[in-house]
């Protein structure tokens, strides 16, 4: 047991270097995720047909795929294949977060929706243009609903973060691996590598949580009826 | 009266959705200061007529004049034209996310570009105009049905409209919440307000209109000031319809 603490401790400051890699690449996997996201579903409700079918392309190849495969087609083939030579951490970022885009744009979209279609037309009618509108009256509030079905999208990357491992990035199952391949004590190590997990996850879930209470409105939202 | 005085002119509008011809070509005009009620059985096009106004529905053919300037066709210019037509809704159609002052307000901040402070002064003005001042904090899940369509009717307001339209306003209240949102109206109507009202309020058509446009299946039958169009109507139609307003009212004279 002095021997696993020492051990432990000794590593630790490795292991939280995969700690900051991992929260890294969830971070720019996330900021992806809404960054296409959020356009690739006003563009499922507001756009012209041939860019819904666009999109629906997208959304269905990327949720189609499993991760894995996913990584290995960008790390192996179409990265290089376009002559980029990305370190893994970045494809891994990338891919996690066009991932992301496909499920949060189908989040985005059904939040859009669920706006009553006359604040539309109310907006519209007090001489707002079309954006405008998006903008004050539609985003504000698909948003605040879209945020308790976003909020499963921290967990889902974070977790799904640790098949990087395959591609070689170095985070925190890569070095919990690495370091059980030194030292040979096996179950102590991948049980703290669990526990960090755990933490991270319920750790951001508190936080994302926090913030919904903070952005809530009387009678609106998930909360309400 | 000169053409001067004329608000509104509406011009021949058509409009049918696929199959279904909805208006056939109708023509009216409205005087600075005059409020028209358009009344008529359900589905003869009433909103649809109201929508073709400031083109949140486009009509097929026909044109519709602001104070003589073309409000149909006219591109980006249309949310111009659409801040000076203002329209209150059967739902009401508030924006959820906000507090009944910020309804009122945020047109005036994004499509206005007022200032911020001179905003608030303004929907503060106007959320008192319909009586809800002591209500410019709450959310529209926490007013009443009436109080919500008076806080529309102050939203619409408060961008200076040169007419507002209103459409059926009171058919999702109650009796109770219908006589406080007439009341406004009427008050509305008394200052000079440019009014075009969707309505099956006769009370409120016969009292307050300053003339009464009888719609059937797409077209105006008839129209006139109410007393003539309520109790002298010219045609069999419009006998019958109002007719059985009075049945109701328990007040039919043969």
């Amino acid at each position: 047991m002095v021997e696993v603490t020492g051990v432990l401790m000794e590593w630790a400051p490795y292991l939280l270097g995969g700690v900051s890699i991992t929260l890294g690449m969830v971070g720019i996997a996330l900021g992806i995720g809404i960054v296409l996201g959020l356009p690739f579903a006003l563009v499922q409700v507001y756009g012209a047909r041939a860019h819904r079918i666009c999109i629906g392309a997208y959304a269905w190849f990327f949720r189609g795929l499993p991760v894995l495969v996913l990584l290995f087609l960008f790390y192996f083939g179409i990265f290089p294949a376009l002559g980029l030579d990305l370190p893994a951490f970045m494809v891994g970022a990338i891919v996690l977060g066009l991932r992301g885009a496909a499920y949060q744009s189908q989040i985005f979209r059904g939040a859009i929706q669920s706006i009553n279609e006359g604040q539309m037309t109310a907006a519209l009618s007090l001489g707002m243009t079309r954006l405008t509108a998006i903008k004050s009256i539609i985003l504000p509030q698909s948003l605040r609903i879209a945020l308790p079905g976003w909020s499963n999208e921290y967990p889902e990357i974070l977790t799904d973060s640790a098949i990087c491992y395959a591609i070689g990035v170095a985070e925190l199952l890569t070095r919990t691996s690495q370091i059980v391949s030194v030292t040979y004590i096996t179950m102590p190590i991948y049980l703290f590598c669990a526990v960090i997990f755990i933490i991270l996850n319920y750790a951001g879930m508190w936080i994302i949580q926090k913030i919904e209470l903070k952005v809530a409105i009387p009678g609106f939202g998930a909360g309400a009826g | 009266m000169g053409p001067d005085d004329i608000v509104l002119r509406v011009e021949d509008i058509h409009k049918k959705f696929g199959e279904k011809v909805v208006l056939r070509g109708v023509s009216f005009s409205v005087k600075k200061g005059d409020t028209v009620v358009v009344i008529g059985p359900s589905g003869t096009g009433k909103s649809t007529l109201l929508r073709c106004i400031n083109q949140l529905t486009p009509p097929d053919m026909g044109r519709v004049f602001l104070h003589g300037e073309e409000v149909t066709n006219s591109g980006a210019k249309i949310s111009y034209f659409r801040q000076k037509i203002g329209m209150v809704f059967q739902n009401f159609f508030l924006f959820d996310h906000l507090t009944a002052l910020r309804n009122v307000e945020i047109a005036l901040l994004r499509v206005r570009k007022m200032d911020p402070k001179a905003a608030r002064e303004k929907a503060v003005y106007e959320l008192d105009q319909v009586g809800m001042s002591d209500w410019a904090d709450h959310f529209p899940a926490e007013l009443s049905g009436g109080q919500a369509q008076r806080v529309s009717i102050a939203r619409a307001l408060a961008m200076d409209p040169e007419v507002i339209l209103f459409d059926e306003p009171t058919s999702a209240l109650d009796p109770e919440l219908t006589r406080e949102v007439l009341e406004v109206m009427k008050k509305l109507a008394r200052t000079g307000l440019t009014m075009v009202v969707v309505s099956h309020e006769m009370g409120f058509a016969t009292s307050v209109a300053s003339e009464i446009i009888f719609m059937e299946g797409g077209r105006i039958v008839e129209q006139g000031p109410p007393h003539i169009l309520m109790s002298d109507p010219a045609y069999p139609r419009t006998r019958k319809f109002v007719s059985q307003f009075a049945d109701l009212a328990g007040q039919r004279k043969e």
